[in-house]
């Protein structure tokens, strides 16, 4: 019966309840809706990160870490891979020759990247071969190939079938020049990486600069799923302990190799959280207002309840009821047409082109793909759950102050 | 025994700049079954002395026993329960819960007594029955005329079973046909249960239905008649 009186008391008013109930449906909507595009922007960042850059995991002797000096190789980086393949949920590896070089053209000249990979394992690991605009991917059959981004095509002012002259340091120490034929361009949503990225064939780069051509100091894994980070790279850590131990070889997932992704990611979540919380800790005070509204012009009923015999738990219980009704249904509604709405845009994204120029050139696209994780709606429900009954105290204590005696005398 | 005695009860206001003595000595016994009608002028003190006797308000000096206990040894929450279990109660308007129907609100006091629902409906349907309102049971009290509202406020009063049922000018808000036939109400429900009521009023037509006439002065009885009727 108690339930019955607390939700009828709640359309008795039906104006303001329903005003505070489309305040809760609309700031639920807009923290859910925050948090997808939040959650779904870091994520894809992250994603095609992955794809595209560093991988899941990626194996360095440490002293490649500092410079890129190719001088730092992987021991036997060609039996580790195979090794790495036999593990559960490795779907690729790539071994690369990678280093720190000059590229220049006729006109420019640019710090880069140089990544020599074989180009069907690599194919497997890194998605770049979708992003290719203009010509093709690296195969063996090209000679001496080249495939830039298209950032550092137009600083150099080169492209397909121009020249690419690349300047390092070979393995004797010796500066040393070598010309690749650009054979394709890309372009990923990372411009910063487009900007400083070569691939060429490690053949060729271990030719030019003197290493044996299955020398790598790079290897990168692709899992199946980056909820196997963890795990595949505890087993990578036994497998190869021994030169993990002696500081030969150091084993990063793709957090560790990208920190400040992660870091970004977890303030991303932080952000959505916090703003949950702001929105609905301000909606809390108009709930606050409503229910003591509701309690000034209920002063004579309640103290006609109280002259009956209700006691102080059963106030307690109907005015708590009707907090969380009242909060409770506002929020449910917005739940419910949030999941719609995140469902439809984690299909169709959202395009913020206006703002992607920004974004693009530190790795993130422009269309975004919504995410919430089910721990976002499960808070959402529980602080919306604390913060009512936090709501209904001052409630409360204004009906359990009533005397009776005075509240019947009360005049309209 | 008596259902009520008071022993030198005072009541004093200081609430205002001269305290004011609404109830000043009042010595009263009341028997089970009484019909009793509290008079007097407006400010005499009528109120204040029926919310004593409720259990809504505590006396400032004297003791009210009703039947062995001191209400004035309970505690606030005891009061309630004492008030929940033991007094009927029939205001002078907005007696009934609005978001209740008549039903609902006839119920509600055996709910809280935590009667059994089957029970409760009995008495409901018999009550109801008995006040006239059998056939307005699913109605909204904004949906019954004051004198109709009355009639449930009473039902409900009875079909909690209390040991006696305080009645603060039950009449004030209503006509003369419904001030007649709430009072013939109350009459016949005291002769049917036994139930004690006892009622403040300025309404002479309910002080000529009364069995015993309390007047009240300046907080201090005047007056106590006894009628037979
Ligand atoms: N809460 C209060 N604070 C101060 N004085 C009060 C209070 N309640 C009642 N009084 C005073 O006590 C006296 C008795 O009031 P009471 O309401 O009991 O009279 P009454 O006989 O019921 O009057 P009426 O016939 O108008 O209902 C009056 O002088 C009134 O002003
Ligand atoms: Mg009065």
């Amino acid at each position: 019966m108690l339930r019955a009186i607390a939700w009828r008391n709640l359309w008795r008013n039906k104006l303001r309840s329903s005003i505070i109930m489309a305040a809760l449906t609309i700031g639920i909507i807009g923290a859910v809706e925050m948090d997808g595009y939040m959650t779904g922007l870091t994520n894809q960042r992250v994603d095609a990160a992955i794809a595209n850059e560093v991988s899941d995991i990626q194996l360095h002797n440490p002293g490649f870490l500092l410079n890129q000096e190719t001088k730092y190789l992987i021991p036997h980086a060609g039996k580790k891979a195979d090794e790495i393949r036999k593990i559960a949920n490795v779907k690729a590896v790539s071994v690369r020759l990678k280093g720190a070089a000059m590229a220049s053209s006729a006109n420019a000249g640019a710090g880069i990247s140089i990544n020599g990979v074989v180009p069907d394992d690599e194919y497997r690991v890194s998605d770049l071969h979708d992003h290719i605009i203009e010509g093709t991917y690296l195969n063996n059959k090209q000679k001496i190939p080249a495939v830039i981004g298209q950032k550092l095509a137009k600083k150099l002012n080169i492209g397909v079938s121009d020249k690419l002259i690349v300047t390092m340091t070979d393995s004797t120490g010796t500066i040393t020049n070598g010309a690749f034929l650009v054979v394709g361009i890309y372009k990923t949503s990372n411009t910063d990486f487009d900007k400083s990225n070569v691939f060429v064939t490690r053949k060729d780069l271990a030719n030019l600069i003197g290493y044996p051509t299955n020398a790598g100091d790079e290897i990168a894994i692709l899992l199946n799923s980056n909820q196997h980070t963890k795990a595949v790279t505890k087993k990578l850590n036994t497998l190869f302990s021994a030169e993990v131990k002696s500081h030969k070889l150091i084993i990063q997932s793709w957090d560790q190799i990208q920190p400040l992704l992660k870091s970004m990611v977890d303030m991303m979540n932080y952000f959505s959280y916090l703003f949950l919380i702001i929105v609905l800790a301000a909606l809390t005070f108009a709930i606050i207002n409503t229910m003591l509204m509701s309690m000034m012009e209920r002063t004579r009923e309640i103290g006609m309840l109280i002259a009956l015999g209700m006691n102080k738990r059963k106030i307690v219980r109907m005015v708590m009821l009707e907090t969380l009704f009242l909060s409770i249904i506002g929020a449910l509604v917005g739940l419910a047409i949030s999941i719609l709405l995140v469902d439809y845009l984690s299909i169709h994204g959202l395009d913020l082109s206006s703002f992607a120029k920004g974004l693009n050139s530190i790795g993130y696209s422009s269309t975004v793909y919504f995410q919430v994780n089910r721990e976002f709606y499960f808070t959402t429900v529980i602080v919306v759950v604390l913060l009512a009954i936090l709501a209904s105290i001052p409630a409360m204590m204004r009906a359990l102050k009533l005397q009776p005696a005075t509240a019947i005398r009360e005049e309209d | 025994m008596s259902i009520i005695e008071t022993k030198g009860v005072y009541k004093t206001y200081n609430t205002t700049k001269v305290p004011v003595n609404a109830v000043n000595g009042v010595d009263l016994k009341i028997e089970e079954g009484e019909f009793t009608a509290i008079v007097g002028p407006s400010g005499s003190g009528k109120t204040t002395l029926l919310n004593m006797l409720s259990g809504l308000d505590l006396p400032t000096r004297g003791d009210i026993f009703i039947e062995n206990t001191n209400l004035k040894g309970l505690s606030s929450s005891q009061l309630i329960d004492f008030r929940l279990n033991n007094i009927g109660f029939v205001f002078q308007a907005y007696n009934l819960i609005p978001v209740l129907t008549v039903k609902e609100n006839t119920e509600f006091i055996m709910f809280l007594q935590k009667v059994p629902k089957r029970e409760r409906q009995k008495r409901v349907k018999e009550l109801l029955g008995a006040v006239g309102i059998g056939d307005k049971m699913d109605y909204k009290p904004s949906q019954l005329s004051g004198g109709q509202q009355q009639r449930v406020a009473v039902a409900r009063a009875l079909a909690s079973r209390p040991k006696y049922i305080i009645a603060d000018e039950p009449t004030a808000n209503l006509d003369s046909v419904s001030t007649s036939e709430l009072l013939e109400l109350m009459a016949q429900m005291n002769k049917k249960y036994n139930t004690t009521f006892i009622f403040a009023t300025h309404d002479q037509r309910v002080m000529d239905k009364a069995r015993r006439i309390l007047t009240i002065e300046d907080g201090k009885i005047l007056k106590d008649e006894q009628f037979d009727r």
